[in-house]
């Protein structure tokens, strides 16, 4: 028994993504087809030349017939994923362990949300019948909870916590003003954020990720093969996921300062690339920054801080676009948007254009070089207490 | 032969909601009624079933108890037996009967009339929440709340002889009935009408001194042996009629006014409400009449007895009345869904399942969890433990908290604990009846049974969290 990954076993070699926003003129089929299209292009294969298909979404759609309809699939297996705000990696993962496997020489992951389209403000969870006990809380509202819970634990006085938030939110937006697919591409000051109205504990509408449609896509084949479609694959270092047991909402030893699933779930995927020193090791990381607490707490979570300075850290720029490790280049969930179904390629789609310098030269990562040649993605889904938990590690040559 | 068991009421407990009106507002936006003092408002996650629950929650210990009688002119569901989830959010057992007796004030007196006469003791709640059109009368003078009666046959105290000795013994009872028309309200219509109000004086006040005669009649007393006497009603000025004529004086016992003053008339609720003060401001040995006007009236006569010396409310009427937050018009007319606020850009949500609630029926309405071997408890219960925890009763600390602005709630925003409580266990629960400016990290909190919505008119109950309400205890309040 063990978790051993597959590293450098398969590559990617060619992706797509949408601009991610308001796409009042386009369904999920449209967005498909664009991404999945572009994908397609990039590796110069017809959707027919595809052995098989995962497509994530998490409720714009169900079954792989949301993807075997627009593309005009016959006869190929298409499977449709599901894992909250992972969905979109959990579909890469599959495809990843498809290839590798030997089952199929050619698959493809697609990841696609029509959130727009329900009227509602924010992500609106699929209704299922229950007993009428859970919770109805927002999402922002149940991360809220991690910020005077961290300013509390580490003496952090809760004005300077505030700034170190709305830093965040700048930097995730000075990074997405330079990304023509982002959906939020203005600037915004550390001082018109801390400004707001709260709308959720001590958050506003800025320390939100954007709520986006759009559609992300990834062709993978067995490494051995990458050389066929492209001269400049990225290879996949680590694959890993956990799915949490819900424990931190019952367990009083929780205290809403860590998310105790990104814990494991970063050390299995460390352990399969063999990474020691991720903050030095990275070149760069794209992570699930939902809300503006989630991204200070998954700095010390995936090991880039020491406990209790990622607030500190993040003041002092250590993540900025030129810092000593750009987190979310592309302006992350914040500036990018999130189409739940789509977020986790599309944070492999800036790590595909970063390792192949292909990045528009405003928001091209310096941190690049010969050994130090990694980017992390970071996915979750749920709530402080109960989420899914996703990481990988790609690179641009193989060990 | 064993003597007749007396008879008689065992115990009581009252609830009354924590918000308040104050009646001089009414005048400035009706152009008409307000006047002095204040009512109770059910807040908006409270209703008659709810409020029941509160009420009845403390008195149940040590009675054996074999039927609960609900009455209330403002049943939360109609074609539904709403006495059930009062008995699950009670815990009792499945042999225990639940009935209601709903429509009308004097249904309160019937359910009384039944459980003094059943042979266990009987749970006899009564709630109510009194609304009118702006302006009206019955929006000034009416009031929410509710107050529950263990009634029955009493025992020596003895727990392995029998059951709790009668703190008052039932000496007699009088009726009299007549179909007149006083007030009244098609069902589904919010708001009840009157008749001109020296016509139901009239009949009101020759219906009461039949009540009564015929009650000291039964009970084999004359007027002069009366020591306190309670006139209740929906028609105030048959009450302070009716006092006069029986040349109450001194007798009539004050806490009435004061209830009248500070919390208005709570409809079915208000006979027990009333006694209850009144049993808590008296000694043993007191003789009681209650007087009730309703299409008709009824009277029951008590004699307190040695055990109400010792007795101790859950927490005191008069207490309540006192610990009152004060409530917006706009805002009370939202609660009561006469105001209709502009929702949150969120989509509601669905109706509960009636076969999930079906299956986690301690846990929804009883809110009992579970534990493991090590005694760590579970919130909702795990299926993997091997014992029922209940935790109604259970105190905790809010651990860290949120209050969320765009959730959907019937009453914005949404106030978001995690509680860890005394003892063990941790939920991250709403709370309920708190001023989201006043929370803070370390506050205790004490559970309570509430309508978190209503969805395709199902009403969705479960527990929230409250702030801990002053308790009379033998270190006092």
């Amino acid at each position: 028994m063990g978790s051993h990954g597959i590293r450098d076993r398969v590559a990617i070699v060619a992706m797509g993504c949408t601009r991610f926003g308001e796409h009042w003129d386009k369904g999920a089929d449209d967005l498909l087809l664009d991404a999945a299209g572009e994908a397609l292009a990039g590796a110069e294969l017809t959707a027919a030349e595809v052995d098989a298909y995962w497509l994530g979404t998490a409720q714009s759609g169900m079954s792989g017939m949301m993807l075997a309809k627009p593309l005009g699939l016959e006869g190929k297996p298409v499977t449709r994923v599901e894992n909250m705000c992972a969905t979109g990696s959990e579909a890469l993962r599959q495809a990843a362990y498809a290839v590798s496997s030997g089952a199929y020489d050619v698959a493809m992951a697609v990841g696609v949300e029509k959130v727009k389209d329900s009227g509602y403000q924010g992500l609106n969870a699929f209704p299922i019948p229950t007993d009428g006990t859970n919770r109805t809380l927002t999402a922002a509202a149940m991360f809220s909870m991690v910020a005077p819970a961290y300013a509390e634990r580490y003496g952090v006085d809760p004005a300077e916590l505030r700034r170190a938030l709305a830093r965040v939110a700048s930097k995730n937006h000075y990074n997405g003003a330079r990304n023509p697919k982002a959906q939020f591409r203005r600037e915004v000051s550390v001082e018109q954020i801390c400004a707001m109205a709260a709308v959720a504990g001590e958050l506003s509408v800025f320390d939100c990720a954007g709520v986006a449609d759009g559609a992300a896509a990834a062709l993978v084949v067995r490494a051995e093969d990458a050389e066929r479609y492209t001269d400049r694959p990225l290879f996949i270092k680590a694959l890993s996921l956990v799915a949490g047991n819900g424990s931190g909402l019952t367990d009083p030893s929780y205290d809403y300062t860590t998310f105790p699933e990104v814990v494991r779930c970063a050390e299995d995927a460390y352990r399969q690339a063999g990474v020691t020193d991720p903050r030095a090791q990275l070149a760069m990381a794209e992570v699930h920054d939902c809300f503006t607490p989630t991204e200070l707490v998954l700095m010390e979570d995936l090991g880039f801080c020491e406990r209790g300075t990622a607030w500190k850290a993040i003041l002092d720029g250590v993540f900025d676009l030129d810092g000593e490790l750009p987190v979310n280049p592309d302006g992350g969930l914040k500036s990018f948007g999130h189409p739940v179904g789509a977020s986790g390629l599309r944070m492999i789609y800036e790590a595909w254009l970063q390792l192949r310098g292909e990045a528009p030269e405003a928001r091209r990562i310096a941190t690049l070089g010969a050994d130090r040649n990694l980017a992390l993605t970071h996915n979750l889904g749920g709530y402080p207490g109960e989420m899914v938990s996703f990481v990988s590690i790609l690179g641009s040559t193989p060990d | 032969m064993t003597p007749a068991t007396p008879r008689g009421i065992l115990a009581y407990g009252t609830y009354l909601p924590v918000h308040r009106r104050d009646r001089a507002a009414i005048s400035a936006v009706a152009g008409k009624g307000g006047g002095q003092g204040t009512r109770t408002v059910a807040s908006y996650d409270e209703d008659t079933t709810t409020m029941a629950v509160e009420a009845a929650r403390g008195v149940l210990a040590g009675h054996d108890i074999g039927s609960l009688w609900f009455a209330t002119t403002a049943p939360a569901y109609a074609d539904k037996t709403n006495a059930t989830a009062i008995h699950a959010a009670l815990g009792l057992a499945p042999e225990v009967a639940a009935f209601d007796v709903a429509g009308a004030v004097r249904s309160a007196m019937g359910a009384l009339r039944a459980g003094l006469h059943s042979a266990r003791p009987a749970l006899v709640v009564a709630a109510d929440l009194r609304t009118g059109l702006p302006g009206s009368g019955d929006e000034a003078a009416g009031g929410d709340g509710a107050a529950a009666l263990v009634v029955g046959p009493g025992g020596t105290g003895d727990p392995g002889r029998d059951g709790r000795p009668v703190l008052a013994q039932a000496l007699g009872w009088g009726s009299a009935t007549a179909e007149f028309l006083d007030r009244w309200r098609a069902p589904g219509e919010q708001h009840a009408k009157v008749w001109e109000e020296r016509f139901g004086e009239g009949r009101y006040v020759d219906l009461g001194q039949r009540a009564w005669d015929h009650a000291l009649a039964s009970a084999g007393l004359t007027a002069d042996q009366v020591d306190h006497v309670i006139v209740v009603g929906a028609h105030a000025r048959a009450t302070t009629t009716l006092a006069r004529k029986l040349d109450l004086g001194a007798r009539l016992h004050p806490v009435g006014a004061e209830l009248a003053a500070g919390v208005g008339f709570t409809g079915a609720a208000h006979p027990a409400l009333v006694l209850a003060a009144t049993l808590d401001e008296i000694g043993p040995g007191q003789v009681v009449v209650l007087v009730t006007l309703a299409d008709g009236a009824d009277a029951v006569v008590l004699r307190t007895g040695e055990a109400l010396a010792s007795y101790c409310s859950p927490v005191p009427d008069l207490d309540q009345v006192g610990a009152g937050a004060a409530v917006g018009y706009g805002r009370y007319l939202a609660w009561r869904g006469f105001l209709p606020v502009d929702p949150p850009r969120r989509p509601e949500p669905g109706r509960p399942s009636a076969a999930a609630a079906g299956r986690s029926t301690e846990w929804k309405f009883g809110f009992v969890g579970s534990e493991d071997d090590a005694g760590t408890v579970h919130l909702p219960p795990s299926p993997l433990d091997p014992r029922p925890r209940p935790m109604s009763g259970a105190t905790g600390t809010i651990v860290t908290f949120t209050v969320d602005r765009m959730a959907y709630s019937p009453s914005p925003p949404v106030v978001f604990a995690v509680v860890d409580f005394d003892g063990g266990g941790r939920l991250p629960v709403e709370l309920t009846d708190v001023d989201p400016a006043a929370v803070h990290i370390g506050d205790r909190v004490e559970m309570t049974f509430r309508r978190l919505y209503t969805a395709d008119g199902i009403h969705n109950y479960f527990w929230k969290a409250r702030p801990i309400r002053s308790r009379v205890t033998g270190e006092g309040s």
